[in-house]
């Protein structure tokens, strides 16, 4: 499936690509064909996120890493558990769930363990094995080698680890920088939308992290993917203002 | 055509209070009302000394009356329980036993009788198995149910006479001095009162054909049943199997281990039992009975059917206490029950031939996750209604149902909850709110006075575990006040910042001083 993508938007784009990011898809090809199973493949995305992931798709089997931003790791679960598969959540209590739902997580297939306490990783091991997509915070102490044990374990069920903090050999790296909230004003306004840069860096990616404008949400509440400067920012208006006070 | 049928009815006055004060643990002379749809449903001895009556509203009941009354609301589903183990003993000598309701039993006089070489001596027999139960009864024996019942409810002074036999043919005579009210018609009974017919041998004595066409065929059977010629029958259960397992300990265990290891072969045996019937459990519920008398139960469910290694889980949970503050015991436990609660037939949770339903190895999994963390550590959310972040968050243990189910939940998220903030939210919902410092430009704390205004503009904002910083953007105060009636209510202004690194938080401010209480991250 991602190869597919690749691969024809590689011929299509070749005369107009630079080296770089044919260089990116060329690499993304040879992984492809250097894959040991057969059935290892992408897993649905909502289209904002798609853009930043290296290939276009939350691979299975793979491990992400997202500093600090819950919302963006949430948009990253949006699209499997759209698409009919489960998701589960270790290590967050304080997880909002209503965000979760907001955000395109289905409710009905998510399953949390906020305090897996000791066990972290058997719990998120265990959960692996069961549902497709794993958002976990890894706790400090993790050594290399339980590191390693979840990794393989995680490629041999294809299931996809979504860790909200460093993560060693992760697939990519998402942070996000520039936080904009629109819709607040001095005093005035309440929290409508928010506009970030999303910088991803990633094994596969070579040179400068790339970078993407993210609406995370927008004011109708949908993540998607900001286009140039000067779309028009949706204020709050007066009567829901009113409501609110 | 036939008269009626020779009866034995046995009668366990206040079933229901028994029953509660036994699962609770009050003593007999406890004075205990059951409070069903705000009406006192039945009382003790010793609240019916004060003068609690059925049908008195709670607060008749408590204040002029009896200030030491302790009210519980009416479970039917207790009441049959506590009396299956009386209604089982009394089928192990008698044959053939109908269930009229919770503490009254009907059966045919005839059989017993004659095995036990008379009436009396029947009834005896049956007191004495009572007896050694510990329960109190009386026995009436007449012509038909009703005459029966009647004989059995008369005040007994002593035990000698919780026996009546109402000789056969002489119901009617028996019956004639009673009320009309007995006959459990009300409208009839006024009715009859204004005819100036208080009796029910006056009301006997009125011709058949006369009653049919001023009454209707409830009145005949009214009527009937005043002359002595009750036309219903015993009508026996069929006894249910019993698929419960009970285990006794002795010594008694105090350790979860030893009991799990102990019970293992019994919940094989459960679950084996219910398969022999083609039945699986999808409830259970567990009784743990403790060497000092005391006993805690709790009812399991389960997302799809009990196995025997999930019976085991939901054993070392509630013993464990695991989450659960009223399940603690404080000494070695000797008798475990484990008893289905409700039970599907089998073939309906069959598994396919390419594997079972698709969420099949889900339930699996997360049951072993479950196996790991205990009962309450992994959860489903579901959204509630509420005004704040946290009280529109529900999380319900893996198997279990929300509290008050989930149509309730539903309904109260589809709840308009003006006030509410609008826009997207939160994606961090602290579960214990943390505390924050807003000041003004001179180094003040921010304040909101008795009228809702803001004392000073908010310019320094120190978010949880950080440095002060400037305040990019804010908004509010957006009062909430909840439940101002109560002291358990809430009173505080709500606030949206927007820190100098760009996070966006909501605060809160009440009376003990800002929180954070959830971050838009």
């Amino acid at each position: 499936m991602s190869l597919s993508v690749a691969s024809a938007r590689g011929f299509a784009d070749a005369p107009v690509a630079s080296a770089a990011s044919q260089v990116a898809e060329l690499q993304d090809r040879i992984r492809g064909m250097q894959r040991t199973r057969i059935d290892s493949h992408g897993l649905p995305t909502s289209p904002g996120v798609a853009e930043l992931l290296p290939g276009g798709v939350l691979r299975a089997g793979a491990a992400y890493s997202v500093q600090e931003s819950t919302s963006l790791a949430l948009a990253l679960l949006a699209g499997p558990s759209a698409a009919g598969h489960w998701c589960g959540v270790v290590g967050l209590p304080a997880l909002g769930v209503e965000a979760a739902a907001a955000a395109g997580v289905d409710l009905d297939r998510l399953v949390l363990v906020p305090q897996p306490g000791e066990q972290w990783l058997q719990v998120t091991a265990a959960l692996a094995d069961v549902v497709t997509v794993v958002l976990a915070r890894p706790p400090a102490s993790l050594s290399a080698a339980e590191v390693a044990r979840l990794a393989s374990r995680l490629r041999q069920r294809g299931s996809t680890l979504v860790a909200l903090g460093d993560w060693p050999q992760s697939e990519a790296t998402l942070r996000v920088s520039d936080d904009r909230w629109m819709g607040l004003g001095d005093g005035h306004g309440y929290l409508a939308a928010r506009r970030v840069t999303v910088s991803v860096t990633g094994r596969t990616l070579t040179g400068k992290p790339r970078r993407k404008q993210l609406w995370l949400p927008d004011s109708e509440q949908a993540i998607r993917p900001a286009g140039l400067a000067g779309v028009p920012v949706a204020l709050p208006d007066r009567r829901r203002e009113a409501a609110v006070s | 055509m036939t008269g009626p049928v020779r009866t034995l009815l046995l009668w366990c006055p206040d079933w229901p209070t028994n029953a509660v004060a036994a699962e609770h643990g009050l003593t007999s002379d406890t004075p205990i009302a059951l409070i069903d749809r705000g009406e006192v449903f039945a009382c003790s001895v010793t609240a019916r000394a004060d003068g609690v009556r059925r049908g008195l509203r709670v607060r008749e009941a408590q204040s002029p009356r009896c200030t030491d009354l302790v009210a519980l609301p009416y479970d039917p589903v207790l009441d049959h329980r506590a009396f299956e183990p009386v209604i089982a003993a009394v089928e192990q000598i008698v044959p053939g036993v109908q269930l009229s309701r919770p503490g009254t039993c009907v059966m045919r006089a005839r059989g017993p009788s004659r095995y036990y070489g008379g009436e009396q001596q029947a009834a005896e027999a049956l007191l004495d198995t009572l007896a050694g139960l510990g329960v109190r009864a009386q026995v009436g024996i007449a012509d038909g149910p009703f005459a029966a019942g009647q004989a059995a409810k008369l005040r007994s002074s002593s035990p000698a006479d919780a026996i009546r036999i109402v000789p056969a043919g002489r119901s009617p005579e028996f019956l004639a001095p009673f009320p009309v009210e007995l006959l459990d018609r009300p409208d009839l009974a006024t009715l009859l009162r204004r005819l100036g017919i208080a009796t029910l041998g006056n009301f006997a004595a009125l011709e058949p054909m006369q009653v049919r066409d001023r009454f209707g065929p409830d009145g005949v059977l009214a009527h009937r049943l005043a002359s002595g010629f009750d036309p219903s029958d015993v009508d026996a259960r069929v006894p249910p199997a019993d698929h419960s397992s009970v285990l006794e300990f002795e010594p008694a265990l105090d350790r979860v281990d030893q009991i799990a290891f102990a019970f293992r072969t019994a919940a094989e045996e459960f679950v084996a039992r219910l398969q022999s019937s083609s039945l699986v459990a999808t409830a259970i519920r567990i009784e743990v009975s403790t060497e000092s008398g005391e006993s805690r139960s709790r009812t399991w469910l389960h997302p799809r059917w009990f196995t025997a290694g999930d019976v085991l889980d939901r054993v070392r949970w509630q013993v464990q206490g695991a989450g659960l503050a009223e399940s603690g015991l404080n000494s070695a436990i000797s008798k475990l029950r484990v008893e289905p609660e409700s039970v599907d037939p089998a073939g309906s949770h069959e598994a396919g031939l390419y594997g079972g339903a698709t969420d099949e190895h889900i339930h699996s999994g997360l049951s072993r996750v479950q196996s790991m963390v205990g009962h309450t550590g992994v959860l489903t959310a579901r959204i509630s209604g509420g005004r704040q972040p946290s009280s529109r968050r529900v999380l319900v243990p893996w198997g279990d149902l929300p509290p008050g189910g989930e149509a309730s939940v539903r309904a109260s998220r589809e709840l308009p909850w003006p006030g509410r903030l609008p826009g997207p939210p939160p994606a961090t919902v602290f579960p214990e709110r943390q505390r924050v410092a807003v000041a003004a430009a001179g180094g003040r704390e921010v304040v909101v006075d008795d009228r809702g205004e803001l004392s000073d503009v908010p310019v320094q904002f120190t978010p949880p575990g950080r440095k002060p910083g400037p305040v990019a953007a804010w908004a509010g105060p957006w009062p909430v006040t909840e439940r101002w009636w109560e002291s358990g209510g809430t009173r505080l202004n709500r606030f949206q910042f927007v820190d100098d690194a760009g996070g966006a938080w909501l605060l809160v401010l009440d009376d003990s001083g800002w929180w954070a209480e959830a971050r838009y991250d």
